[in-house]
Order: structure tokens, then sequence, then C-alpha cells
């Protein structure tokens, strides 16, 4: 990769610790994705917040760069372990709390906006279409790589913190003006609802390269959307979907209804769960509406969990649909989702349901709790009264 | 020989080989290095002090600060063979001085599990 005088400068030490490390950074990911030099980016969103991704490793090496760091471009942040407004309410230890406080200053300190939303696609305005930006979250990197008109590569917390600090990031071949990809995945599945279009990105993520063509979807919805990007980020390094027919020699692979059944085998481990999560990504406002109207009257049998922004509850307070889900038994936490949340331990519960594939995966392998998996409308027909 | 340098190094040990990817945030243990993905191949095995050959990593971007992590509690690996880039492991690598490189499908399928090698990471060679 070609570097300029200032970036080969940087990267010597000759402009600090930081910036030190930050080239370092994306030298490493310009080489790995054959990247011939670097360029601008407008936006930063940064994963590695929750103390229980990053333990105290990832807690000393923020706190020790934010004494100088500082970032060149926007930068948002990922959800962490908890929803500020509510932590004394869940028993959390002191130490866990106290930690997770210092990776939020550290990102403060270094003038991220606190965001932690893995949503910043639905709680920002988008720039124009083709900017540049560097997005770590995988199922916003698949976003807005693919519906959002953005370009970014799949990157990782590092990648994307590099970025963060440099307002640069490696030309790699997702943020390029794409050949078609040469993977066609035709989608078999008939009255899809949002759990098939999980799974269906859980199979194309596993199969895929960096891109892949996806036939036979119409009429994606933004629920079923995201929780195709959900899927999809997590079971691989597909950064970017493309929804048409295909070209023509492209390799075609079906994902029908053994295909499906074998993702539902890998992450659904029990047939029930103690409790109900929703919200991996986080929901937005449109969700939180359909939700309430579609609870009108009922209530849920046990506990609901539902997770969105900070911003989204607020604006969901303001026009009544957070009142009504309360009034139908959920807890609405922001700052937090699902994924490798202290809130759901293994040590009182031991399943979970809920309609998100990437929340199965990591409650499964991280949290260590069973997973029951059904679509919405299934949870709210089979736990309300 | 087709290999291509990402991280810089060069180190001696003992090949730990699979064929599955690994998406380190929800499969590996960070303090330990133990494989806890009851579904991968290498489940219980652990991945400390090993050249790991793998094919690439996946999943969350977290997964950087699992390797980052793993190298602070000296569980990780010696170095990292992949096939495919992807970038969790190579920024993760990149943080940590953690050796790695890229190869050739053939050169990835000549690598045993189980074999003592020196990788070499600066000159670029497999010994």
């Amino acid at each position: 990769m070609e570097l300029t005088k200032d970036e080969e400068a940087a990267l010597k030490g000759e402009m600090g610790e930081t910036l030190e490390l930050a080239y370092r950074i994306l030298v490493a990911t310009g080489e790995a994705t054959n990247a011939e030099k670097l360029i601008p980016i407008q936006w930063a969103h940064v994963s590695g917040v929750n103390y229980n991704t990053i333990g105290d490793a990832g807690v000393d090496f923020l706190s020790k760069l934010s004494k100088e760091a500082k970032v060149k471009v926007k930068t948002t942040v990922n959800p962490m372990g908890f929803d500020s407004s509510n932590v004394s309410q869940y028993g959390l230890d002191e130490e866990f709390i106290q930690k997770q406080e210092d990776i939020k200053n550290s990102y403060e300190k270094m003038g991220a906006i606190l965001s932690f939303s893995c949503i910043p696609y639905e709680i920002f305005e988008l720039p124009k279409e083709n900017t540049q930006v560097s997005f770590a979250e995988t199922n916003a990197a698949i976003y807005v790589n693919s519906v959002g008109h953005l370009k970014t590569n799949k990157e990782s917390a590092f990648s994307a913190l590099a970025s963060a600090l440099t307002g640069k990031s490696p030309y790699s071949d997702l943020r390029k003006d794409h050949e078609p990809p040469d993977l066609t995945i035709r989608m078999k599945i008939e009255n899809p609802n949002e759990l098939t279009y999980g799974m269906l990105g859980f199979f194309a993520g596993k199969i895929a390269d960096s891109s892949v063509t996806i036939s036979g979807v119409d009429n994606l919805n933004k629920r079923s959307c995201k929780s195709l990007c959900g899927g999809m980020g997590t079971s691989g390094l597909c950064g970017k979907f493309f929804l048409n027919e295909g070209t023509k020699d492209s390799e075609k692979v079906d994902f029908d209804k053994k295909e499906m059944q074998n993702i539902h085998d890998e992450l659904n481990t029990t047939d029930s769960g103690d409790l109900i999560t929703l919200g991996s990504p986080q929901l937005g406002l449109e969700e939180l509406k359909d939700l309430s109207v579609t609870l009108k009257g009922t209530s849920f049998k046990k506990r609901c969990m539902v997770f969105c922004p900070r911003t989204i509850q607020n604006q969901a307070r303001k026009l009544g649909y957070a009142q009504e889900l309360e009034g139908a038994g959920c807890e609405i936490l922001s700052d937090c989702c699902i994924c490798l949340t202290p809130l759901i331990d293994k040590k009182n519960v031991d399943g979970v349901t809920t309609n998100s594939i990437k929340g199965a995966y990591y409650l499964k392998n991280s949290n260590g709790v069973d997973v029951n998996l059904k679509p919405l409308s299934q949870i709210i027909k089979d736990e309300t009264k | 020989m087709t290999l291509k340098i990402i991280v810089k190094g060069k180190t001696k040990g003992k090949i730990l080989k699979t064929s599955i990817p690994i998406n380190f945030l929800g499969a590996v243990d960070k303090k330990t290095g133990i494989i806890r993905d009851d579904k991968h191949d290498m489940f219980k095995k652990s991945i400390k002090n090993v050249i790991l050959v793998f094919p690439h990593g996946i999943g969350s971007s977290v997964g950087a600060y699992t390797i980052y992590s793993l190298k602070t509690n000296d569980s990780a690996p010696l170095a990292m063979i992949c096939t495919k880039a992807d970038l969790s492991v190579a920024s993760g690598c990149a943080l940590a001085n953690i050796p790695m490189v890229i190869v050739s499908k053939n050169e990835y399928d000549s690598l045993q599990d189980g074999k003592e090698i020196t990788l070499d990471a600066i000159s670029g060679k497999i010994l």
C-alpha cells in the first residue's frame, strides 16, 4: 500500500504514539484487503464499548489511549453493557458498573458522540450517496453498504477506531464501485418473516465472500432488512448484499427449507424461554410503534425486554408508544442491546425467546443461555394474554 | 511460495489447524484462549501458544479486542495463518503484535496440524 509522506512519518511514530498506533492498524488492514492507498472518511462508528466484550485489556487500552487521542471526524459508538438510567434496579456488581463507566469516559474524552446504538443509520441523518464512512458494527456496515448508499469496509473495532483518529481508511474493494458478486443466493422460502430473513442472512454470511447477490426477495421491510444484516454480520465476513437476479455466470445456491432447518437447528436450543428479548439490532421508532399497536389490549405473560436507542425511547415516550409498551408488560432498555449484556445471566436465566438470529448466536455462545427462536408474530401469539 | 505478510514477526511453534472460520468474540474465551463454541471442531481446545491456522475470522467487529485481550492475558496464539483477510483478525494482530500472514490455498493445504514450524513473517518464509 502506498502511503503519503505524512502518513509514512506518522507510521514511524514521528507524530506521536496515538497516530503511530492508528496507522499501524490501517496499514495491516489495508494490506489484508489489498488496498492501494488510504482515503478520507466522513464518519466513524466504533464498536468495543461494552465491558463484557472488551474486558480489562480493553478498558486499560482505551483509558491510556484517551489521555492524548482525539477523534478527527464524527464518531458514534455501539451499545454498552447496561442502561445507565436504571442500572441500579438490576443488581449488577459494582466492578462491572465502574469499568463500564471508565469505558464511557474514555470515549467521551476522545470526543465521540455517546450514542450507544448499533443502528446509527436509524438515529442519525445519512450523508449524501456514496460518502465514505467507517462502520465497525457489522449489521450497520452491511446495512449502509447495501441499502443506505454509503461505502464502508466491514470494519473491525480497531480499524474503525483508527479511522476515527485519523479520518482515513484503506481503499478496499467494498469502497469501490463494485463488480457484481460471483455468488447468487436464491431465496426459495415462501411468506418469509423477519426470522426467516435473519436465517437467510446467517446462511449467506457463511458461504459468501466480501459481497453477495440475493434473488427472490422483494418488498424487504425495515424489520426484515435489519434482521438479514444482523444474521449476515454474525456468520461471515460478507459486507454487502445486492437484491437482484444476479449475473448469468454467477454461482447459484438455493436457500430452501432444508438449509433453513439446518440454521434453525444450529441456533435454536430449547422449546421455551423464561424471558423474551426483542431488539438485536436495536428497535427503531416504527418497530416500537408497530409493537405497541399489535399489543393493544394484551400483555406479556413473562418478562419481555425491549432494546432501543435512547433517542428512539425519548421519541417513543413523547408519542406515547413507550407507555403503551410498558402497559403491556415490556421493559424498555436503552444504551445496551441483547448481545453480551450482563443483564441476561445464566445464573438466573435458562432460556431466552427471541426473533433475532444475531441475538441467538451471542446469547448461546457468550451469555451461555439456551435460545428459543420464534418470529415476532408467534412470540406475541404464544406469550401474551 | 505465495505468502503475504500482514503483521511482521518471527516465531516457532506447533500448528493448530481447523478448516472452520472463527468468530473470536463468540467462540473464544478471551482470558484462557479456550474455544467455547460447541459447534466448532476445536471446541474445548486452547489456541494459546500455537501457530493458529484457520481460513479466516468471521462475525463481530469486537473480535479484534478478543485477540488483544488474549495477548494481554498471555493466552494468545504465537502467530496466525489464514487464507483470507478479515479486518478483525488483521487489526487485532496488528495491535497485539502477533505475526500474521495470508497464504495461498495450496500452501494452506500443505500445513499439517501438530507439525512444528518456523514462521518468518519478516522475509516471508515458512520452514
